[in-house]
């Protein structure tokens, strides 16, 4: 589904991945875990079209096609989704109106008719109790005022009304205590199908017994230096990154 | 020669004709306003209040003007279909600076309250006519007024009598039609007696592509605990040029609401004086424009606080594209023995290219102690943060543009006091950014 070879890119003049080389197919959720500062949320945003980040070199298909030719809007219509770490508050846009226009944008792509003001409203019904998404804050403005527990529900809120082929969920974790972080767990999973494929980027394992990768991967200094099975997630809990910087350094 | 002569000896000639086709508590005024024009004539881009508009320079073509009140051959019910369906108004027309008599609406208002021509109104209550006309907009001060004062001959009149409240909003819009270029002198008046209530929607609208040049001003008089709102609608074309002189006096507990809104014009300047006179008055002063091209709009509020209590509430939003030049500025006077006043002013705007100009002033003199005042002014783009998340959910980029430029603008919109033109102006604020107002079928306006 998603191949990503020797991928480099920039922020402000700055290298900050290194080659990255990474296949996930459908049907699969690989965990990327990695100390702070070694280009996971970099990964995350190049994936979907950031603007802020340049690539200088690599190639990224998904699906066949060049992704990296894509404008950001398109990446989001061929099925890529990104729960953001830090979802951005739009003062004035309801959240109705904001997923009115996506799910239709997903719709034209397609070459489908606009959904109508029933279906709509039904469907947003539905994925709302996905994540246990209050009517209240549907009807609000996106993001504003939400907790940062919400917010992070409004993510996956948003990710099961456009039921995308991948996923990659930046950090969804934090800033979530328990129950919420259950709440958002049981979310992704309840839309997993063999199908699609998620990639799951945290700092800890608590997540990852929530949602259960088949791949962990270790991003370090923007290499992706370790790859094994989830108990590698479990000896990251247990003995820290160290060892594995003093591997690398 | 500057372009003030040609008004002097345009009246000077014709001045018998002029007072002839109007009323005597208009025509009172006259000799008063063309001394004081004479001695102050056009302000200058020199001054600082006009450095981004060129008056002389607007009123410098030799424009037509209907002094001898030349039916117009147009039926307005004909040509005029209004943009706020759904909004049920008692509905009355200006056109060019005639009020429309032939075909009167239905009354639909309540027993003393009088809707309609201010001439005939004039005509009909001259001691109320000359107690309030041209009181607050006083020809002293201001060139502009003073030719208006000078030239005007008729426009629109509200008088609602003491306690009465009209339920319908009353509708008046402004038709340029013309096959030559115009010049039009509007005058408003709107009388609150003590404790009445109205709502008054204005829209302005140019039929033809000829130039029109507008003169107007607006006196709105609110007795104590009277409640009115001023919507203010311009769509009007780029060869429509609009001088608008706004004053309001507020008496004890009265609330006028003013918001002004242009979407489609050419050459706005738009004047807002408000003076709250009795203690615990409250005024909201608000507007927005979307420009684009060469549109200009040049907003200057003067909001004076002379008794203590008083609540003044100013918002003012820009959209500019493209080469649009757009200016505010905001001054507020707090006086001396003004404790307890509450101000605030907010001005934002957002330039979506390089070529776009915005100039923001806000000035605060306060010379009371216990006052809560504030302003806000920012000038800048669409937060790029936001239009990535928005894109990132496959919302295409235009669009993208369009929810943001639409909910920038939507807190000056929910100022708005009146449901159905609250729905309309939303819908037809994203028309505008979607570049499609007003196409309707069959109106001479969108032809």
């Amino acid at each position: 589904m998603l191949e990503i070879k020797n991928l480099h890119a920039n922020i402000n003049g700055k290298e900050i991945l290194k080659g990255i080389n990474l296949t996930v197919k459908a049907g699969e959720v690989h965990a990327i875990m990695g100390p702070n500062g070694s280009g996971k949320s970099t990964l995350s945003s190049v994936l979907v079209g950031n603007p802020a980040f340049e690539v200088t070199e690599g190639e990224v298909t998904f699906n066949g096609k060049d992704l990296l030719a894509l404008s950001p809007e398109d990446r989001s219509r061929e099925g890529i989704f990104l729960s953001f770490q830090y979802p951005v508050e739009i003062p004035g846009v309801s959240m109705v109106n904001f997923m009115r226009a996506a799910v239709n944008a997903h719709r034209e792509y397609k070459g489908l008719k606009p959904v109508s003001a029933t279906e709509f409203l039904k469907l947003m019904r539905e994925k709302r109790a996905i994540v246990e998404l209050d009517n209240k804050l549907a009807n609000r403005s996106v993001n504003e005022g939400f907790s940062g527990g919400e917010k992070k529900r409004n993510e996956i809120f948003q990710m099961a009304m456009l039921e995308p082929r991948l996923a990659i969920l930046d950090e969804t974790d934090s800033g979530l205590d328990i129950d919420a972080l259950r709440v958002v767990a049981h979310g992704v999973n309840s839309l997993k199908t063999p199908e699609n494929a998620a990639i799951v980027i945290t700092h800890y394992q608590r997540l990852l017994d929530y949602i259960k990768p088949d791949v962990v991967h270790v991003l370090y200094k923007g290499r992706i230096v370790k790859t094994a099975g989830p108990e590698l997630a479990l000896e990251l809990e247990e003995k820290g990154y160290d060892w594995i910087k003093k591997e690398f350094e | 020669m500057r372009s003030e002569q040609q008004y002097i000896d345009l009246f000077a000639g014709c001045e018998d004709m002029i007072c002839h086709n109007s009323a005597p508590a208009m025509n009172a005024l006259r000799a008063r306003a063309l001394a004081d024009f004479e001695r102050l004539g056009f302000p200058s881009t020199k001054s600082e209040d006009y450095k981004y508009t060129d008056v002389d320079q607007a009123f410098a073509p030799d424009y037509g003007l209907n002094i001898n009140r030349l039916a117009i051959p147009v039926n307005p019910y004909d040509v005029f279909r209004c943009d706020v369906p759904n909004l049920s108004t008692s509905l009355y027309f200006v056109v060019n600076d005639s009020f429309y008599d032939k075909e009167l609406p239905k009354a639909h208002l309540p027993e003393g309250v009088y809707a309609g021509g201010l001439r005939m109104f004039a005509e009909r209550y001259p001691a109320i006519a000359t107690r309030y006309y041209g009181k607050a907009a006083s020809s002293e001060k201001d060139g502009l007024i003073a030719l208006n004062t000078m030239l005007a001959q008729d426009g629109f009149v509200v008088y609602v009598p003491e306690g009465v409240e009209v339920e319908r909003p009353i509708q008046l819009v402004n038709i340029f039609r013309s096959d030559v270029d115009t010049m039009a002198n509007r005058r408003i008046l709107v009388i609150m007696e003590p404790r009445s209530r109205a709502r008054l929607l204005v829209c302005d609208h140019s039929i033809d592509d000829v130039k029109f040049l507008a003169t107007q001003v607006v006196e709105i008089f609110a007795g104590e605990g009277a409640y009115f709102d001023y919507y203010d609608l311009e769509e009007s074309s780029v060869s429509t040029t609009r001088f608008s002189s706004l004053h309001v006096r507020q008496a004890a507990r009265s609330n006028v609401l003013v918001n002004g809104i242009t979407l489609t014009n050419g050459l706005t300047r738009n004047n807002y004086y408000v003076e709250l006179d009795g203690e615990y008055a409250e005024s909201s002063l608000c507007g927005m424009a979307i420009l684009d091209k060469e549109q200009q709009v040049d907003t200057y509020t003067h909001i004076t606080h002379a008794v203590p209590n008083g609540t003044s509430d100013e918002l003012f939003k820009n959209v500019l594209n493209d080469r649009a030049v757009g200016a505010f500025s905001g001054r507020i006077l707090v006086k001396e023995g003004a404790e307890k006043t509450v101000a605030n002013q907010t001005n934002r705007n957002l330039c979506a290219t390089r070529e776009a100009r915005m100039y923001s002033k806000p000035q605060l003199e306060i010379y009371a102690d216990d006052v809560k005042c504030s302003h806000g002014m920012s000038t800048g783009q669409l937060d790029e943060n936001a239009l990535f998340y928005i894109r990132s959910r496959g919302i295409p980029f235009e669009e993208a543009r369009m929810l943001l430029s639409v909910a920038f603008t939507a807190d000056v919109i929910e100022h708005v006091r009146l449901e159905a033109l609250k729905d309309r102006l939303h819908k037809l604020v994203e028309k505008r950014f979607r570049g499609e107002l007003a196409k309707c079928a069959d109106c001479r306006i969108c032809k």
